[in-house]
């Protein structure tokens, strides 16, 4: 807006630096981070034991599946419903480190541990749902006393206008992310999104996991009531889990274009340095 | 039409075996090789302790499996594991209806018995309709027929020192016959039975005949078939590899199977 004044400015201004992460969002982040990977390679090998998802309370071989992973004698193949996509290479028929052919759903590079084990997938998985759901639980309490939901989540009246979401979906596709002070705050999507990770797709998971406990199901039936049966559980579980896939992706792409050193040295220090204002820049 | 193809899947599926072997192949090595080491296997049997003691602990341990109408039946009750147990022995037992079938009832119980499959059927019977879940994912619903193994123990006069029940059974795979074990727990909660009828029929060879235990609230691999000893013990050490079942001592399938 006004020109400056001051013959100083045209040296660049010294960037601004926020403490923008606290310690609880730090740890919690890698934690979760290093967490959620094991559950979700370990999950990828307990899928691989029945490659097959049901809607409703019971489920199998004889059964119809809405979601499959097979394989032919040359090809491996996805079917969702009755559309089938062949993936030979990658999903039903791949070849392993050591040259063999396998047709295991998911490939060795992608499940823990590598080859064929139901058994140590299961002991992963199970162990890393505890840490999943104490550190969740702890953070949700840090988050609602801490003030991280009032303070940095919290969506405020104006935030939610149609006009100002339409209007950060358009930057975000524009690439062009908030400057200045506007960067020291999470904005409307952002907010959105660690929202629906936190307080919806994490609950859901741990939820829709507990449901497809035999044990569970007798002390807590409503939860077979609540996702429609052990196996509609277990189809809610595999396509959430993808969303954490689809989040995953998305915030690396951010934290990439958003300047990744910037950005991982936040999570790791909390400082936090502001992008300058564009009438700064020239 | 699919000539042409070919030549491409074998490409990609190629390509595909080059990368994991240049690139992933170290890491990879790596990630298996932190699975396999004694103190990773100990810390990951944490879980499996959390999970049996916080089931314990914190659910009514008389709670029921849910029970559901005969509209819900699996249209298919699908079978696992042994689907007919090697030798003549049993297939002697199967030509002539299991009529000389003996269950054994051992181990620290006061009265010892041997029951014929007519003994077990003129015991009171349960009839319950159950979710069948097996540890690799899938469940199936049927409906089961059987006396109440809390019966069976108190007609032998199980001892206040049994601290687990061993399920033996006659189905050999490879080297050793299969079986089980669960804690007092589960062994005389109502609807543990030993059942003989599955869908209002005598039990299938693949589904057991002719009798196989029903743990409902554990996955499937507990739910030993083919019985023919039940034993009451105060501990697993000295059975099997002691690991309490014919899995858990091969690959670690967890002894707690309530999740």
């Amino acid at each position: 807006m006004a020109e400056p004044e001051n013959p100083v400015a045209s040296e660049k201004p010294e960037p601004v630096r926020v403490y923008r992460h606290r310690l609880p969002v730090r740890v919690w982040h890698w934690v979760n981070a290093v967490t959620l990977v094991v559950l979700l390679m370990s999950g990828l090998m307990i899928f691989n034991a029945h490659p097959r998802l049901y809607w409703g309370q019971y489920g199998a071989n004889p059964d119809y599946a809405w979601f499959a992973v097979g394989s032919t004698p040359k090809t491996g193949f996805v079917r969702i419903g009755e559309t089938r996509i062949e993936t030979t290479g990658v999903l039903g028929r791949w070849t392993d480190a050591k040259g063999a052919e396998q047709t295991w759903a998911f490939p060795g590079w992608a499940t823990i541990p590598t080859g064929y084990s139901l058994a140590d997938g299961r002991r992963w998985h199970l162990l890393f749902a505890w840490v999943l759901a104490i550190s969740l639980t702890l953070y949700m309490l840090w988050s609602l006393f801490g003030g991280h939901l009032k303070k940095d989540l919290h969506i405020r009246r104006a935030e939610w206008g149609p006009r100002h979401i339409w209007q950060d979906v358009k930057n975000h596709a524009r690439l062009r992310f908030p400057r200045g002070q506007a960067a020291a705050r999470y904005h409307i999507l952002q907010k959105l999104s660690y929202i629906g990770v936190i307080f919806v797709l994490l609950p859901l998971m741990i939820a829709t996991g507990l449901t497809m406990s035999p044990g569970m199901n007798a002390s807590a039936p409503w939860l077979l009531d609540l996702f429609g049966g052990r196996q509609s559980a277990r189809s809610i579980h595999f396509l959430a889990a993808w969303a954490l896939v689809l989040f995953f992706l998305v915030h690396i792409a951010m934290v990439v274009l958003a300047g990744p050193v910037n950005e991982i040295r936040s999570m790791l220090t909390g400082r936090f340095r502001l992008p300058p204002e564009r009438d700064q820049e020239a | 039409m699919s000539d042409l193809i070919l030549p491409r899947r074998e490409a990609i599926a190629r390509a595909g075996g080059l990368v994991a072997a240049v690139g992933a192949l170290p890491l990879l090595a790596g990630c298996d090789a932190i699975n396999e080491a004694p103190t990773v296997r100990k810390i990951l049997s944490m879980g499996e302790e959390m999970n049996r003691a916080s089931q314990r602990a914190l659910m009514d341990r008389d709670a029921l499996a849910r029970e559901f109408t005969r509209a819900d039946l699996s249209p298919t009750f699908r079978s696992n594991g042994t689907k007919l147990p090697p030798g003549d022995a049993y297939a002697a037992h199967a030509a002539a209806g299991f009529v000389d079938w003996r269950v054994q009832v051992t181990g620290l119980v006061a009265r010892p018995l041997s029951l014929s499959m007519a003994d077990i059927r003129a015991m009171p019977q349960r009839t319950q309709i159950t979710r069948h879940d097996c540890v690799e994912g899938w469940s199936a619903i049927g409906q089961w027929t059987g006396p109440q193994l809390s019966r069976i123990l108190a007609a032998a006069g199980v001892k206040d020192s049994a601290r687990y029940i061993v399920f033996r059974c006659a189905d050999r795979l490879g080297d050793a016959l299969y079986y089980e074990s669960c804690d007092m727990v589960d062994a005389l909660h109502p609807q543990t039975i030993m059942a003989w009828a599955l869908n209002d029929e005598l039990l299938p060879i693949a589904n057991g005949a002719p009798l196989r235990l029903r743990i409902e609230r554990q996955l499937g691999y507990k739910h030993a078939k083919y019985v023919d000893t039940i034993e009451a013990v105060s501990h697993l050490g000295r059975i099997g590899a002691g690991k309490g079942g014919y899995w858990e001592d091969r690959i670690d399938y967890e002894w707690y199977a309530g999740i």
